[in-house]
């Protein structure tokens, strides 16, 4: 049996799947300042008794990381950059802790300034003097050539200090992005360490050896204990579940928009063939742009409790929610207390719904039942006129081949996925979108159902530069010497194996790495109208998805 | 450093699957390490940076800058319509006020193009630059344009499509055409008898580095611009006045172009050549977007960088002072050269041998301009290729008055059509191609 938690924002959902199937569930409220303890409420109402025996696989999804960042409960970081030319520091949003130090590469890895230990000796003592603990090193170009970065730790290394490298988070380009990520991670490891002790803690008590994962941004899983060293791929669980749960409950082949609507506010994801868009450069959080790799989700203001209101004659929706539904005693009338006078839905107290809706159609000259159907189509239209803008801004996402601009991918919906409390808007929504909808089974779970039955997913990234006779898989930390007449074929085959043991180390079943190749470029070098040698970039992962069996299961349904 | 960010919108399209051939300067790696730097720097994160896709430009589009031997069609790949696509997306974007200036980094490129083309002439086919200032003249109703050329090659495709043309200021600061491809660009090139002072060049010596380039901004250019007005600034931003260029001899740097673009305050940029790839392009790309958006570049640097070892020498200096004086010198005299050069002629011929090093065509041209004191001109060109082709166009300029209109409507009718392959007519100002 899996057993699958979901801490979420306001309740925590727990299930127990054996065989692909829900066997038992339950849903409890989150305890934000103690997400622990709603952890094991959740649990404890699963686990009663034997069947903790047969638990052979637990993995969870938590606001750890994400809270501890939004609400600034992080460590001191020193940030040691080696930023070399270009874009002035000033322009980046950097903290009091950032020491500048010598050394630099250049966009192909070729070191340009070498690293001054004695510099780097004197930060290391104006760190000691701060009492900081945690440090962050990145350098411009690192994912290129990491030697740098690595010369810099072991400078700086001694047993009180806990150093994050830039190279080892992300393969991507992004100087700036590197340094928030890098930074992230640093800042939020002493707190995810001790989330990772509690749940081990608890673990023990279901029983010895039981695999333990947790859900990364991406909508994949890792081991626990090995997420140690990357606490910030942890964030933004939260969305990464409902869009897990939505293939972990459809049978979702096509491409489709899906939408998780909540009380104050609707996330929107997107599928291309049945597989969940990434985000293309890294996922925001806290107004930190990172590289960190993370399933594609947008949030808007309209959700079931937003204030419903009139301005200029016109109907207004959110973005502001004040409480509950009027139906259910809150101040002001919701697109939720429209679709209870439309007997869309029932629940709460239809006569006080009724009185809402009939404050907002005084003010329009209509009558009630014209008014609660206007807020209706307006909720619909407001959410459908998101959903084709992010469609529109993914279609028109610059490439740089003629190619992909000729005959590049483009997304065209076919069906329309629906979860949260407020779902039963789908049908207005899925008409004013022209495709049809679906409202998964067991929705109210389907998260925790997503977080049981995700796999283990990673990407790595390799640059062969046969110039240079090296190859260089940042995400690893791994530098090679390759010959001169290394190939495509070469870098694909190094990529995959090496993709293939990252995947096992973070605790991937082997039917499970299905590895995909997302970038394949070969260059010539040419240099005065010789060739000098090939500029190779490979990109491998294992996608998001269910492990193999769910897959199967979703196969025969 | 910039004072104020600007809104900039960046087209880029490296067009990584194309190549003119496998070894060629033009191929699929020349903005790869571009790609990189500007992607490392974080430059699409800026919020007052936005990227855009390129458009595709239409053959039509192609019709109003070009005669193209036999059609467009024969003479572009998918590649040359959205390098010219990129350069309208960035007009588009610009005048449609979504952002304030714009920089197209496309390839292949295009300025060496001329008004008729047989073929590909200096790695380029089609005219990027004009086949968007015919858009934007078309789309916008601008009337007054300025192209400032900054490739280290003289702009003659540019400076041919606009010759007659008063009111497009074709600017071309470039090396020395004794000493670099295409061998022209001399002060002068002044323009047909209708535009004279439309077209500007400025050669400058070999080994001039940001010192001389900046001196001639600001004592040519910036004071031609001045007295222009143009409504519109287009920079054709090459890139090969690098002193790291393997094709060229001069000392610019990443600095010195971020600068230029600073001072130039182009609405839109179009990448034109640049070779060291590895070297200047990504170092000179990330100052020209950073100046472009008004932020700060004053840390952009070639790892290489030495400002001693490139600094222009007294003699250099002295060359260039005496350049810009005889430009300038020229320039003042413009009203009164028209009368000395057309004397009492009712039409000027200007006859030229063209050659096409890319596809290896050899062209002769006669070009036949109607002096007018009311538009730019009405213009006929007789123009045969070893390729065996022979054609004969009528050219009707932007604003047509009607006596160059009726003149031109009675030479496209009456042309003995069994002399010529093909006979193109083309009407600048009502956007009318015919072909007979």
């Amino acid at each position: 049996m899996i057993l699958g938690i979901d801490v979420g924002g306001t309740h925590t959902d727990a299930v127990l799947v054996q065989n692909f199937q829900l066997v038992k569930k339950a849903k409890v409220l989150t305890n934000q300042a103690n997400i622990m303890a709603s952890l094991l409420e959740a649990a404890d109402r699963l686990i009663s008794g034997n069947n903790t025996n047969n638990i052979h696989r637990i993995v969870l999804s938590t606001t750890i990381s994400t809270n501890a960042i939004v609400q600034n409960k992080t460590n001191r970081v020193a940030m040691v950059l080696l930023s070399g030319p270009g874009l002035s520091p000033a322009t980046l949003n950097l903290g009091k802790d950032t020491y500048f130090a010598k050394g630099y590469v250049n966009h192909r890895g070729i070191p340009i300034k070498n690293v001054n230990s004695r510099e780097i000796e004197d930060i290391s003592n104006k760190i000691s003097e701060s009492q900081i603990r945690q440090i962050g090193i990145v350098g411009k170009f690192s994912s290129r050539n990491p030697q740098q970065e690595l010369d810099t730790a072991e400078l700086l290394q001694n047993p009180s200090r806990n150093i994050s490298l830039g190279h080892r988070l992300s393969g991507q380009l992004n100087f700036p992005r590197r340094i928030a990520t890098t930074y992230l991670n640093a800042a939020i490891h002493d707190i995810y360490r001790g989330f990772v002790q509690d749940v081990q803690n608890f673990v023990t008590r279901i029983g010895p050896n039981i695999p333990v994962y947790i859900l990364k941004a991406d909508g994949g899983t890792i081991l626990i204990d090995k997420s140690l060293d990357c606490p910030v791929q942890t964030i933004h669980s939260g969305p990464a579940a409902s869009i897990m749960g939505i293939l972990a409950t459809t049978c979702i082949k096509e491409d489709a928009v899906a939408l998780d609507i909540g009380g104050t506010t609707t996330d929107i994801s997107i599928f291309a063939d049945g597989v969940p868009l990434l985000e293309p450069s890294g996922v925001s959080i806290d107004g930190r742009k990172t590289l960190i790799r993370g399933l594609y989700t947008k949030s808007i203001g309209v959700g079931g409790d937003s204030v419903v209101g009139v301005e200029n004659g016109n109907i207004f929706i959110g973005p502001q929610r004040e409480g509950p539904a009027a139906a259910l005693g809150g101040p002001f009338p919701t697109p939720t207390d429209a679709m209870i006078v439309q007997d869309i839905i029932t629940f709460g107290d239809k006569r006080k719904a009724e009185g809402a809706i009939a404050f907002v159609a005084e003010k329009l000259h209509r009558s009630i039942q014209d008014t609660a159907h206007a807020i209706v189509e307006k909720t619909a239209a407001l959410i459908s006129d998101n959903v084709r803008q992010i469609l529109a801004e993914i279609n028109n996402k610059p490439v740089y081949t003629i190619h992909e601009l000729l005959e590049g991918k483009v997304i065209q919906p076919k069906m329309l996925y629906v979860v949260g409390g407020p779902a039963a808007i789908a049908p207005f929504v899925a008409e004013n979108l022209g495709y049809p909808y679906c409202i998964p089974d067991h929705s109210e779970v389907s998260n925790a159902l997503g977080v049981a039955l995700a796999r283990t997913t990673a990407e790595i990234t390799i640059l062969a530069d046969t110039e240079k006779r090296e190859l260089i898989i940042s995400e690893e930390g791994h530098v090679q010497n390759i010959p001169h007449n290394f190939s495509l074929e070469d870098a694909i085959e190094v990529g995959k194996k090496t993709l293939r043991e990252k995947a096992v180390r973070m605790g991937a079943k082997p039917d499970d790495i299905i590895i995909e190749i997302t970038e394949l470029q070969e260059f010539n070098m040419i240099r005065d109208f010789y060739t000098t040698g090939k500029n190779i970039r490979v990109k491998v992962q294992i996608k998001p998805g269910l492990i193999s069996a769910g897959q199967a299961r979703s196969n025969h349904a | 450093m910039p004072e104020k960010e600007k809104k900039t919108g960046l087209i880029f399209f490296p067009a990584f699957d194309w190549a003119i051939s496998a070894n060629h300067p033009e191929r699929e790696e020349r903005l790869l390490y571009t790609q990189d730097q500007v992607f490392e720097e974080g430059l699409l994160d800026f919020p007052n940076i936005l990227e855009y896709k390129p458009g595709i430009a239409t053959y039509a589009d192609i019709n109003r800058c070009h005669i193209c031997v036999p059609n467009p069609q024969n003479l572009t790949t998918n590649s040359h319509l959205i390098s010219a696509g990129g350069a309208i997306t960035a007009a588009q974007k610009v005048l449609t006020g979504e952002v304030d200036n714009a920089f197209a980094l496309v390839r292949p490129p295009g300025h060496h193009s001329m008004l008729v083309a047989h073929g590909a002439r200096g790695f380029c086919n089609i005219n990027i630059e004009a086949v968007m200032v015919e858009y934007i003249r078309h789309k916008f109703g601008i009337k007054r344009i300025a192209i400032v050329d900054t490739d280290c090659h003289h702009g003659d495709g540019t400076q041919d499509i606009y010759w007659n043309d008063p009111d497009v200021l074709c600017i071309s600061m470039h090396q020395d055409g004794r000493t670099l491809y295409p061998g022209t660009g001399f002060i002068d090139d002044f323009g047909g008898p209708n535009a004279l002072g439309a077209t500007i060049n400025i050669p400058l010596p070999p080994s001039t580095s940001d010192e001389g380039f900046l001196f001639a901004l600001d004592h040519v250019i910036l004071p031609i611009l001045d007295d222009f007005k143009p409504e519109i600034i287009i920079n054709s931003a090459g890139q090969d006045n690098h002193y790291s260029d393997p094709i060229t001899n001069m000392n610019f740097s990443a600095q010195g172009y971020a600068l230029l673009n600073e001072k130039l305050a182009p609405d839109i940029a179009v990448l034109e050549g640049g070779y060291s790839i590895e070297k200047a392009l990504p170092y000179v790309n990330v100052g020209i977007i950073l100046a472009m958006a008004g932020l700060d570049y004053s840390q952009v640097r070639e790892p290489d960088y030495d400002a001693q070892r490139i600094r222009q020498s007294p003699e250099v200096t002295r060359l260039i002072e005496n350049e810009v004086k005889d430009v300038m010198t020229l320039w003042k005299k413009k009203k009164n050269l028209k009368k000395q050069i057309t004397g009492s002629a009712a039409y000027i011929r200007r006859e030229k041998n063209i050659y096409y090093d890319t596809d290896d065509i050899t062209e002769k041209q006669i070009e036949t301009v109607r002096v007018c004191n009311d538009c730019g001109g009405l213009v006929t060109i007789e123009s045969s290729a070893d390729t065996g082709k022979k054609i004969y166009a009528v050219i009707l300029p932007n604003s047509c008055c009607p006596e160059c209109r009726k003149n031109g409507e009675i030479f496209f009718d009456r042309v003995n059509s069994s002399q010529y392959n093909h006979i193109y007519f083309q009407d600048r100002q009502r956007d009318v191609f015919i072909v007979k």
